[in-house]
């Protein structure tokens, strides 16, 4: 796992694809050869497509009996090393709540693809939705830090699988991808690199060999990252739930507690800048700053070209990836008593999280789901905040 | 001898967190014994024991996998299961046991038992079934005598209870057997032959749980229910038994079956691989 | 000295297994198990305690060659405290 893959499991070419295929060929692109899922529209197509592509590059394909199964199971095979992916909608992300836990209580790194679908409860099953972004951040209880991407176009939805697993791996930590509805299903053009274009991060491993005295969750480097040990391969670890010492023996005690959970956190935070991907479009000079991500941002892109062609100093900050949330890009547009837009298809689960960041109102371009938000509304709030 | 030798090590500690000892488990738990017998048969196993994994979810008999000097995966209440037909099925000559309890696999985790035995994954389940939830102080499960007294059942347990080693067998497991505590020997033979067969195994263990279940069911102690079993366990040669049979009652002078119910080679479950082009 | 019917040809071969019981105390929990399931009852509850608590067991003092090496002591132990082992010089008669 990691390293060259074989030239001939990876597509490379140029491609129209729908998003959910695209995310699947990332995943194998990526070298993940064990995928476990759980039908569920409009996530299906990334199953279907991998139940017959995983055969074919000596991967295993597992439909389990439910969510719950599924992430326990890739969680397993990351256990044991290979790279593995889920992939659900919201009602399958909420069942996989209490392992998504385990895998940041255990830092086993996985890949967790939600794409979106309008929420909550069984909602709108075939039309998108944006309102899983703070159940990805909270969902699971207790304290802890996320990284999820938010993909924009089928091209993303590969390029950001890789990255996913890459994060994962480095970071021992689940890894999110909030797609939604439109992304999954819309069809585009997908280029698909060579393997030597692909880069593979690789897992940190113990620096002495099976038999030496080993602390598996002993953290001797910066990053706060330990070395992974897979199953079976004679360190003879046990990995616990349980709040756990440096040697993996369940603590129970406060001060362990905040020590590992602490340590847990700050894994991500004082990664984040290798996490935190944002792409800004014509905000040099803007006065009116869009915040947007997924298909809502494609919408937001339009309206701010229509604003500048009316003369409107507008600009879109597009969030890539949506947590850890990017704070300071933010403020490097905030000093300048900018007006702040956000556009997403939930009821401000973001806009709360703008405002915190630049403590001033915000204006939300909101929507439940079910449609993406037309351009013309976005338009319409910039041409407002501009009066 | 005039008394016992002091020693500070036991033959076995190469294949427990002897640096954890004493565990956590009451005095006359039945786990501790279970745990020793899986620790013997993986000795004897032919295996080495750096291939052996243990999987456990919540509950007392969970606590086995912090005490095994294997890889040891201590996993969520009910999902030890599907976790180790990831593992196994990523690796597959790694010898996969799941160790936990009768609310862990049989309540919450139901679901996957089924479909694991269902799918004939080649993986090795140990059932301690002590008929309650212990770890939370003595709730009733799916395992509880009808009529049994619990923490949530004080007027007597008001749902009748599975009947594991038929539903083991119906779901498809290869093999299926029902031993005790006291049963020490047959018990370490039982967890032998889960590791050589092939397919689904479950090995169901009754063991005492003076704590949680004993002492609100007229059971005093650990060692009075060792005898209890000693007195109403009868030995099933063969799988000859009805399946009305295999239901356990601790409430009337009703015998407790034990013995191996299926030995059986349905094909094992093999993930889908594509020929060769 | 052992009283036949017949007298097995193979009597001089024939060796009763004997045993020494090793114990670890500070595991014991008292549980008594040992105590009652020795075929040979050879085990009792001391009067001695460990640092928990817990009266672990002693040998009787009548039964100091009883034990048989059977190993159920250790087998039934839920606390990997006792064990035996074989003690040379064990035979028939």
């Amino acid at each position: 796992m990691g390293g060259v893959v074989a030239e001939n499991t990876i597509l490379t070419g140029k491609h129209f694809m729908n998003g959910d295929e695209a995310c699947a060929e990332g995943a194998i692109a990526a070298g993940c050869r064990f995928f476990a899922g759980y039908p569920i529209t409009p996530s299906t197509e990334i199953a279907e497509h991998l139940a017959r592509r995983m055969p074919m590059v000596n991967g295993v394909f597992l439909q389990m009996e439910d969510e719950l199964g599924s992430i326990a199971a890739i969680l397993g095979a990351s256990a044991a090393g290979m790279r593995a992916m889920t992939a659900t909608s919201g009602p399958g992300l909420s069942l996989m709540m209490e392992n998504i836990g385990l895998g940041i209580m255990l830092e086993i790194p996985c890949v967790v693809v939600d794409v979106q679908r309008g929420a909550p409860s069984t909602g709108l099953p075939t039309m998108p939705g944006q309102s899983d972004v703070m159940q990805a951040r909270w969902g699971t209880h207790g304290d802890y830090e996320c990284v999820a991407y938010a993909p924009w176009s089928p091209q993303e939805m590969f390029d950001l699988t890789v990255l996913s697993f890459n994060i994962a791996d480095r970071y021992r930590i689940p890894v999110f991808l909030l797609a939604d509805e439109v992304v999954g299903h819309m069809v585009e053009r997908v280029v698909i690199p060579s393997s030597e274009q692909i880069e593979t991060w690789e897992r940190k491993r113990p620096r002495v060999p099976p038999g030496e005295h080993f602390a598996p969750f002993l953290v001797e480097d910066d990053d706060l990252v330990p070395p992974m040990v897979h199953a079976g391969e004679g360190y003879r670890i046990h990995y616990t739930g349980l709040t756990h010492d440096e040697q993996g023996y369940p603590d129970m005690s406060a001060e362990r507690h905040h020590h590992l959970v602490t340590r847990l956190v700050n894994k991500v935070r004082i990664n984040q800048e290798k996490m935190i991907i944002t792409e800004s479009y014509d905000l040099e000079d803007a006065q009116i700053v869009v915040i947007a991500y997924g298909c809502t941002a494609r919408s937001a892109r339009r309206a701010v070209r229509e604003a500048r062609k009316l003369g409107i100093a507008a600009g879109l900050l597009r969030l890539v990836s949506l947590w850890p949330f990017p704070a300071d890009q933010i403020l490097e547009y905030a000093s300048n008593q900018q007006t702040f837009i956000v556009a997403e298809m939930n009821l401000g689960q973001m806009s709360r999280e703008v405002e915190r960041c630049i403590k001033r109102p915000v204006s939300g371009v909101v929507h439940a789901g079910g449609a993406m938000i037309p351009p013309g509304k976005i338009l319409a709030a910039i041409q407002e905040a501009a009066r | 001898m005039s008394a016992p030798i002091i020693v500070e090590e036991h033959p076995l500690d190469i294949l427990i967190r002897a640096d954890r000892m004493p565990h956590i488990w009451c005095p006359g738990c039945g786990i501790g014994i279970a745990m020793r017998c899986y620790a013997q048969a993986i000795l004897e196993s032919g295996i080495a024991v750096d291939r052996h994994i243990v999987v456990s979810g919540i509950g007392c008999s969970g606590r086995v996998a912090g005490y095994m000097n294997v890889d040891s995966y201590h996993t969520t209440h009910g999902r030890a299961i599907p976790f180790a037909m990831g593992i196994k099925l990523a690796r597959p000559e790694l010898m996969v046991t799941i160790f936990s309890g009768d609310g862990d696999l049989v309540a919450i985790g139901g679901n996957h038992l089924i479909h694991a035995a269902r799918r004939n994954i080649d993986i090795n389940v140990i059932c301690i079934n002590n008929f309650n939830f212990g770890m939370t102080g003595g709730q009733f499960g799916p395992t509880t005598p009808k009529g049994a007294l619990a923490t949530t059942a004080p007027y007597g347990n008001p749902e009748l209870p599975f009947n594991l080693p038929y539903l083991l067998a119906a779901s498809g497991a290869n093999y299926v057997s029902r031993w005790t505590t006291l049963h020490a020997r047959q018990l370490k033979e039982a967890m032998l032959e889960s590791f050589s067969k092939r397919g689904f195994s479950f090995v169901e263990v009754l063991a005492p749980c003076p704590v949680g279940f004993g002492k609100s069911n007229n059971i005093d102690d650990g060692l009075e229910e060792m005898v209890l079993y000693r007195n109403r366990c009868v030995l099933v040669d063969d799988g000859d038994v009805r399946e009305d049979e295999l239901v356990i009652d601790l409430r009337e002078d009703q015998p407790i079956m034990i013995g191996k119910f299926i030995d059986r080679d349905r094909l094992p479950y093999q993930p889908v691989k594509c020929s060769a082009d | 000295m052992r009283i036949f019917d017949r007298t097995p040809l193979d009597i001089a071969e024939v060796h009763i297994p004997r045993g020494q019981v090793y114990l670890i105390p500070d595991r014991c929990k008292g549980c008594e198990l040992c105590v009652q399931f020795c075929p040979q009852g050879v085990l009792v509850t001391s009067s001695e305690m460990n640092a928990k608590g817990y009266h672990y067991p002693t040998i009787l003092p009548d039964k100091e060659n009883a034990c048989i090496n059977c190993e159920f002591c250790a087998l039934i132990c839920p606390e990997f405290a006792i064990f035996s082992l074989p003690k040379d010089g064990g035979s028939g008669g």
